[in-house]
């Protein structure tokens, strides 16, 4: 028994209103985690873990989870078919990951003519010192800004990001897309309104929409970043 | 040490050759040692617009394999001592050189010529590259239809990765009454679209298709409207700076009036 009181320690099941949680010591072995768990999961044969459906959020703590790991842990969690995994959370991520994370933050400035035929595709938020030619694309995996005539196609959150906007000093695009959204241009442009605007998805009608520029602090106002 | 310049376009049909044969003529004229190359090769032109092809001997790809010499395959112009022509070859296609054999050529070439005048085939492959590959500036033509403007801009961003000076532009056939009306681009908003330094205006004018049916390019004419804006273009090369044309046709007394008047 003495052995079964240590284990208690690295895996704690909490039981909250939304489900529940796992936490897993995070100074063991991984083996010990998924041994013990295991022999938890199979030994308990209470209401809590054979009842009905229950979401699962496991948290891990300062240990990293490999995607070799990650999959253990479902495997383990299967046993019990009434438990669902939410997600799996961890305090830690690696070098590479943090330096995506970076790059998804930063704003990249770039001055130049996107010229038909060529493609500017960047991680982050896009400044653009410059127009998009018809037939030139720009890509963000964060907003897009262009300090110039947008003529061209501009792809905002290129990679699923369907908070971000892309803002443009003359707006003529021939395509306008947000993460899987596309708009069309309309056929002709009128000659008039060289007003600043920013196209968005909105959250009532889930598809693009176009607005002045002084609309953008109301329409998304998680772009501004003082508090 | 001469200099080389690759006129091109992208879209065909726009004059480059046309151009080409005209800015060597009008070169020429200067006085400046001028050798035209045609890198067109399968839809040779320029020997034609020069009145050159029955002179022709060995030709571009004769010289890249070493056939001949470089000098057995030059032309010289009928009407000038300083003006020669390497054509094209007419039975082989463009993958037949590599960019690698026209940019030696055109080197040994700018030993001897102020000018080395490069015409460009249409299109963005092989023909390009090998065009553009000895050049150090480059001149795009375009003529004022919406299609003609867009594949300037993509040959503007493809020579941006090549190393030549940024491209000039030559606005070809502008027929004024169309733009005027709004029935043409005009020039000033293909500029602000291409954003290069626009070098010259070239009016549609019938003159130069009557010349080039002679062989003869239009730049040798003394006063047709063409012919002085391609040799306007050629003292804008030499590095004079001569304003553009005007293109309005002559506005007869009355109109003369008027602008005295301050009416128009």
């Amino acid at each position: 028994m003495g052995m079964a009181q240590k284990l208690q320690h690295n895996v704690t099941i909490k039981g909250t209103k939304d489900g529940l949680i796992l936490l897993l010591d995070d100074t063991c072995s991984f083996e010990k985690i998924i041994e013990e768990l295991f022999d938890k999961l199979t030994a308990d044969s209470g209401q809590l873990l054979n009842g009905p459906v229950i979401s699962v959020k496991v948290k891990t703590g300062n240990r990293y989870i490999t995607a070799d790991q990650e999959h253990k842990l479902r495997e383990v969690l299967k046993n019990k078919e009434n438990l669902i995994i939410e997600r799996i959370e961890s305090d830690v991520i690696t070098k590479t990951e943090a330096e995506e994370l970076r790059k998804d933050a930063q704003v990249v400035t770039v001055s130049k003519i996107v010229r038909s035929g060529q493609v500017l595709d960047i991680k982050g938020d896009l400044l653009l010192i410059g127009d998009v030619n018809p037939g030139g694309t720009v890509m963000a995996t964060g907003n897009i800004y262009v300090l110039g005539i947008l003529k061209g196609i501009a792809h905002s959150g290129s990679s699923g990001n369907e908070d971000t906007i892309i803002a443009a000093s003359v707006m003529k695009p021939s395509q306008l897309r947000i993460a899987n959204h596309i708009n069309r241009a309309p056929d002709s442009y009128p000659d008039f309104g060289n007003e600043m605007e920013f196209a968005y998805i909105s959250s009532e009608e889930e598809q693009i929409r176009i607005d002045r520029i002084s609309a953008v602090h109301r329409l998304k106002p998680q772009l501004n970043s003082l508090v | 040490m001469g200099e080389a310049i690759v006129i091109t376009s992208g879209k065909g049909g726009v004059g480059k050759t046309t151009t080409s044969a005209n800015l060597g003529t009008a070169l020429a004229l200067s006085g400046k040692k001028v050798c035209l190359v045609d890198t067109d090769i399968g839809l040779r032109n320029l020997d034609v617009l020069m009145g050159l092809e029955n002179r022709i001997i060995y030709d571009l790809v004769d010289v890249a394999e070493e056939r001949c010499k470089l000098n057995q395959a030059l032309i010289k112009d009928k009407r000038f001592e300083c003006l020669y022509l390497l054509p094209a070859a007419q039975t082989k296609d463009k993958s037949s050189i590599q960019p690698e054999q026209v940019k030696k050529i055109v080197q040994e070439l700018k030993q001897d010529y102020d000018y080395v005048i490069i015409d460009c085939p249409a299109g963005i492959e092989q023909g390009f590259k090998n065009a553009v590959a000895g050049a150090d500036k480059a001149i795009v033509v375009t003529n004022p239809e919406i299609s003609s403007v867009r594949d300037a801009d993509r040959i503007i961003g493809l020579l941006e990765q090549e190393e030549v000076e940024a491209p000039k532009l030559i606005v070809n056939r502008l027929r004024n009454h169309l733009a005027k009306s709004g029935d043409m681009l005009e020039v000033d908003e293909i500029v602000s679209v291409l954003s290069i330094e626009l070098l010259g205006v070239v009016i549609d004018d019938e003159n130069v298709i009557k010349a080039a049916n002679k062989g003869e390019p239009v730049a040798m004419q003394p006063d047709s409207k063409a012919s002085i804006a391609y040799r306007n273009i050629a003292r804008r090369i030499l590095g004079e700076s001569v304003p553009l044309l005007s293109l309005e046709e002559e506005k007869g007394f009355f109109g003369k009036i008027k602008t005295l008047l301050g009416m128009k």
